[in-house]
Formats: structure tokens, C-alpha cells, sequence
């Protein structure tokens, strides 16, 4: 018991981030058009990508001889940079679309 | 025993000695918690406000993604963001070794790899097929779980090599890992590796490259397996606190019990990779036996898994970019696959279990059973109809997409309309592999965007139409949701193409959509059927209608 309070109050600041961050997140995509959810889904595809900012720092922090961490590092940096880029790019091309039929009307 | 007891004393200062090299040589991760503030210069206080810009360049462009005219600009605001946040870490960010702050290594290794990911994906994204643009969601999705594996894995490693000392089997970790690392860890390893492996057969599975396929008792053995795989989790992060004489009488000077102080063993060593190996498992299994047709629900629900294995690694790093971005994600994707499951009128659970079939499907079964027989067409019929009708409505789905027949379709619109012919599309939400596929697909071919009805206006006009030409569609148009109740999608808003005068449907075959049902549709008497790939059956349709 000790131990779980001491949990809470010690990481009370994270505790606090992660359950507004998911009020938030439930909150802010709320009344998405279904036309919508195809682009939202790719772009939070694309935000998810942030993850790459932890691969550099392990790639950053890597002995430069354990090669090991650098090759897995190295692969861990390309794939997020691939779900970033590629992630905004490819919503960026669905909403190309979107936005040449809004311009018509 | 003896020589273990005289080592004792030698053994004990050297861990002394070590630990307290590893205080001080201990990588800075309180970002967070900054108290010993006066250790950060400058750089570090900046990268704080830049992973501030990113938070809130995130929760803004889901904001804008999320209404039509701002959404383009919400993708670019988030994409400035996340240049800021990755730029921001590698310039900025500092790490202590051995006391002295010290910025990241390997600088020029980060960049090339950089340069690779911006460069495949780049090229990638922008080649891709619109018609395939699911599928490579999909794979940008695994890549970022991928991402989120190897980080844990490469974290754990790191803890094992600058470990305290060994004793016997026993590695001590010293007390910077506390128990969100271990436990931020090991979750990102799961999640990370079931997003990953899920994502990559979900995207085989739109490529057509891996069948649907399920065995007897595939349910419980996914059920099993979770199971396991969660226990296996519980055990490892399972701490047991050290007393000071606990192991072979040390006193270790950081296992004051307060502090997280933490023993592996090579039986956790083994657990590791063995929680690694369950969790691919899982997410090959967990996707296998859903249905292609249901994988815009299932990409959308690993979408948010990845969410959740990005906010482990900000857990990790207490990083807090990373934290609000993934969990951001996690909740808002998973928002969104309850949504797209709503919109198909079915539960989530119903389509991870895909129930679809079974028992609704036999209820369903008896009332389609007094069926006639269903009338076909011929293509120069089908031509002459169309040609002398005064409107003509297009009810796309999924066989369209499969057959990329969009530019076709909007070659024949054309056409109908130089004879006269008043043409528009009936756009059902969730019509096609993804909801509001169609408009990006019809969109793709030039069509006109006024021409592009939402259900509820086509459902107007159905009335005053003379042919509705259904593409591949099938659920989308099915009275049975209207009218019985017994049927699984009862209750699903459809587009009532019967108040037509003539309705021409094109399919490859009698069977049935995704929901694995009947179609009253097809027996009706005012339905023919114009079997045959959409593409190959417009491209006909044009030829015979100019000849017309």
C-alpha cells in the first residue's frame, strides 16, 4: 500500500499528463466527419512517428563500440523517420484531394 | 565457500566503488523532474520549450485534421512540429557521462540515417496508388512500432551492460531504473512488437499477398496467448525489493529497499526475449483471421497501439514530446475505431472476433431462403438502359476500389452525360476499404465534387432516378438493414437504391460482402445483375454506349 501511494505522489506530474492527454485526445477528434477518418487516422499514424526523437537519443547515447546498439539504433532511427515522413506525406496526398473538391463549389 | 567469504570484504568495495562512479557518471533522466537545475545550461531549457511547441503543435493538428477545410493545414502545422521536436533532440539534447554533460553521439550516423527514412518515405508516399494508400498506412504504422521495439530493446541491453556489479547469476541495476522504466520498457516491447507485427500482415493482407485464414479454436488460443504474455509481463516487472544482507551477505549501499533497486537474472534475460517473441506471435494471430475487408478498423486500432508504445518510450526518456504525441494518439485512435466501427454499425469487439456469419448469418439465412432466381443483364442491354435514361445515380464500393475502375467510371459519366444524361454518385460513409474512401478515390479521377452525393441527399433522389448502377457495393445497399431485424447489420443507415426505377448491379460473383449475408437486393424484380471486374464491365459499357 506504502508503495503504490509513494508511486502516485512520486509521479504525480506524468500521472497528470497522461490522463489529460487522453481527455484531450477523445476531446479533440470528437466530431470528426466520417469523409474525415481515413486522413485522421493517417495523419495520428504520422504523429505516433514522434517515437523517432527516442531512437535518436538511443542511437545518441550508444558507446561508439557496441555495435549492437548502433546497428539496432541505426534501423530503429530509419523506420521512425519512414513512419514520419511517410506518414505526413501520404496525408498530406489524401487531403490534396479534399481540398481540390472544396474549392470548387 | 571459504574463498567467497574472504573475497567478501575485497568484493564489497569494489561495488562501492562502482556504485558510486554510476551516481556520478549516472545519465541525466530527470528532464521532468528538474530539480537539479542548475546542471542545465541554456540548450537543455530550449529543447524543453521546443518539445512544449510540439505537444501542442500535435493536439492542434488533430484539432484541424478533424474538420474538412482546415485539415490539410492541421497535417502541415503538426509535420512543423515534429521537425521542431526531432531537430530540437538532436542539436539540444545533452546526456552526462561520467559528470560532464555531453551532447549526443554518433551525430553524423543519425543524420544518414535520417536521410534514408526521409527519403524512402518521401519517395514512397508519393508513388503509392491512392487505391493503396491503406495498405501503406499500415506499413508506416509497423515501422513505427518497429522503431518503438528496437528502442526497447536497445534500452534494456543498455541496462544490462552498465549494470552494477554481477553476483553469480544476479545483475543489479542500479536505481535510475526505476520501476516506469522497467515498466515502460517492457510495455513498449510488447506493444511495440504486436503493432508491428499485426500491421505487417494487415498490410500483406490488403496487398492480397496473406488470405484471411483462421483454424478451430484460433479464438482461444489468441485468448491463451494474451493471457500468457500478460503474466509474463506481471513477473518481469514484478520487483523484489533487496535488503542489504540479502545476497550472499553484501551490503549493497543502494539496496535500501526504498529505492528501486532490481535484480535480473538470466531467467529475466530470457523473459525479455520471450515476451518479444509472444508479442510478434500475438499480433501475427491477432490480425490473421479478421477479414481484409474489416482492416481500415484494425489499422486504425494498431494506429492507437503504436500511440501507446510512443508514450512508453516518453515514459522511458520522461520525454515529454513523446508522452502527450502517444498518448494523444493511443486515445484519439482508439476514439477513432470506435467511430469506424459505429459507422458500420458494429461493435469492436465483433469485428476482433469477427462474428459476423455464425449464428446472425443462419438467422438471416431462413428469410433469404423463398429467394427467386437473380436476373442478369447483357452489356448492350445494360447500355441501352443507361442511354436513354434521364438520370443516372452511381452507387461506388469496394469492388471499384479493388478494381481501380475510378478513372473508367468517370470516363463512362462523361459520356452519359455528352448524350444527355444527368449523372451523380451515391457516396455511402462507409463505402469502400476505408470510410470516405470513395470521395478520395472518385476524387483521384477529376470527378466533380458537386456530383458526389452524401447519403442523405442521394436518398432523395433515388426516387426521381431512373437507373441506379451499383459498383461493387453490396452491405452499403442491403434492405435487410432496414427491414430485418434479425439481421446482423440491422440498424445500418443504407442507401435505399429500391426507390429507383431500375437498379443494374455489377459484381464478380454472387458472393456475398464482408458481412458474410444475403443481399435481398438481387432478387428483386426491378434488379439485374451485370456480373464481371467494374473495370473490364465499364470500359465495356463505354464502348457500347458510344455506339449506342
Amino acid at each position: 500500500m506504502q508503495s503504490v501511494l509513494d508511486f502516485f505522489s512520486n509521479h504525480i506530474e506524468i500521472i497528470y499528463i497522461v490522463i489529460l492527454s487522453i481527455f484531450l485526445g477523445i476531446e479533440v477528434i470528437g466530431r470528426v466527419p466520417s469523409v474525415l477518418h481515413t486522413p485522421l487516422m493517417s495523419g495520428a499514424n504520422a504523429i505516433h512517428g514522434v517515437v523517432v526523437i527516442g531512437a535518436i537519443i538511443v542511437m545518441g547515447q550508444a558507446q561508439t563500440d557496441n555495435y549492437t546498439a548502433l546497428v539496432l539504433g541505426f534501423f530503429a532511427v530509419v523506420l521512425g523517420t519512414l513512419n514520419v515522413v511517410g506518414g505526413f506525406v501520404v496525408t498530406d496526398r489524401m487531403l490534396e484531394m479534399f481540398k481540390k473538391k472544396k474549392t470548387r463549389p | 565457500m571459504k574463498v567467497w567469504f574472504i573475497n567478501k570484504g575485497v568484493l564489497n568495495v569494489k561495488i562501492k566503488a562502482q556504485y558510486l562512479y554510476r551516481v556520478a557518471g549516472k545519465r541525466s533522466k530527470s528532464l521532468f523532474r528538474a530539480r537539479d537545475e542548475k546542471l542545465y545550461n541554456m540548450g537543455i531549457h530550449i529543447l524543453t520549450i521546443c518539445y512544449l511547441i510540439a505537444s501542442v503543435t500535435f493536439i492542434l493538428g488533430l484539432k484541424m485534421l478533424s474538420h474538412p477545410d482546415t485539415a490539410r493545414r492541421g497535417n502541415l502545422v503538426a509535420a512543423a512540429g515534429m521537425a521542431i521536436g526531432i531537430f530540437g533532440t538532436i542539436f539540444l539534447f545533452e546526456h552526462e557521462v561520467a559528470g560532464t554533460k555531453e551532447h549526443l553521439n554518433n551525430i553524423v550516423l543519425i543524420f544518414v540515417a535520417l536521410t534514408i527514412g526521409t527519403v524512402l518515405g518521401f519517395i514512397s508516399a508519393k508513388k503509392i496508388q491512392m487505391t493503396a494508400m491503406p495498405e501503406m498506412v499500415s506499413l508506416f504504422n509497423g515501422m513505427g512500432g518497429a522503431c518503438a521495439m528496437l528502442i526497447s530493446l536497445i534500452e534494456f541491453n543498455h541496462y544490462l551492460h552498465t549494470a552494477m556489479p554481477k553476483v553469480g547469476d544476479l545483475i543489479f541495476l542500479t536505481e535510475e531504473l526505476t520501476t516506469v522504466s522497467i515498466i515502460a520498457i517492457v510495455a513498449g516491447l510488447m506493444i511495440g512488437s504486436i503493432s508491428f507485427a499485426g500491421s505487417i500482415v494487415a498490410w500483406g493482407k490488403l496487398r492480397g499477398v496473406i488470405k484471411d485464414t483462421s483454424f478451430k479454436g484460433q479464438r482461444n488460443l489468441n485468448m491463451f496467448l494474451l493471457l500468457i504474455l500478460i503474466s509474463a509481463v506481471a513477473v518481469f516487472i514484478i520487483k523484489t525489493p533487496i535488503t542489504s544482507d540479502e545476497v550472499g551477505g553484501f551490503s549493497l549501499p543502494f539496496a535500501d529497499g526504498s529505492k528501486s533497486s532490481w535484480a535480473v537474472s538470466s531467467f529475466h534475460t530470457n523473459l525479455f526475449y520471450g515476451i518479444l517473441a509472444l508479442s510478434l506471435l500475438y499480433g501475427v494471430l491477432f490480425v490473421l483471421p479478421i477479414g481484409g475487408a474489416d482492416m481500415p478498423v484494425v489499422i486504425s486500432l494498431l494506429n492507437s497501439f503504436t500511440g501507446v508504445a510512443a508514450a512508453c518510450a516518453g515514459f522511458m526518456y520522461d520525454n515529454q514530446a513523446m508522452l502527450t504525441g502517444g498518448i494523444l494518439v493511443g486515445a484519439a485512435g482508439t476514439l477513432l475505431t470506435i467511430l469506424m466501427c459505429k459507422a458500420m454499425n458494429r461493435s469492436l469487439l465483433n469485428v476482433i472476433i469477427g462474428s459476423w456469419g455464425g449464428g446472425a448469418g443462419a438467422a438471416s439465412g431462413a428469410t433469404v431462403s423463398d429467394h427467386g432466381a437473380v436476373k442478369e443483364i447483357s452489356l448492350s442491354d445494360a447500355a441501352m438502359v443507361m442511354n436513354f435514361a434521364n438520370k443516372v445515380l452511381i452507387v461506388p464500393g469496394y469492388g471499384l476500389a479493388v478494381a481501380q475502375a475510378q478513372h473508367t467510371c468517370h470516363e463512362l459519366e462523361k459520356i452519359l452525360e455528352e448524350k444527355g444524361v444527368e449523372v451523380k454518385y451515391a457516396i455511402h460513409p462507409v463505402a469502400g476499404r476505408m470510410p470516405g474512401h470513395m470521395n478520395v478515390l472518385l476524387a483521384e479521377a477529376d470527378v466533380n465534387y458537386e456530383k458526389l452525393l452524401e447519403m442523405e441527399q442521394a436518398n432523395d433522389e433515388f426516387k426521381t432516378c431512373d437507373v441506379v448502377l451499383i459498383l461493387g457495393a453490396n452491405d452499403v445497399v442491403n434492405p435487410a438493414a432496414k427491414k430485418d431485424p434479425a439481421s446482423p447489420i440491422y440498424g445500418m443507415p443504407i442507401l435505399e437504391v429500391e426507390l429507383a426505377k431500375t437498379v443494374i448491379v455489377n459484381k464478380r460473383s454472387m458472393k456475398p460482402g464482408y458481412a458474410g449475408i444475403e443481399n435481398d437486393l438481387f432478387f428483386q424484380p426491378k434488379t439485374s445483375m451485370l456480373f464481371g471486374d467494374a473495370k473490364k464491365v465499364l470500359q465495356d459499357l463505354c464502348t457500347e454506349i458510344k455506339t449506342v
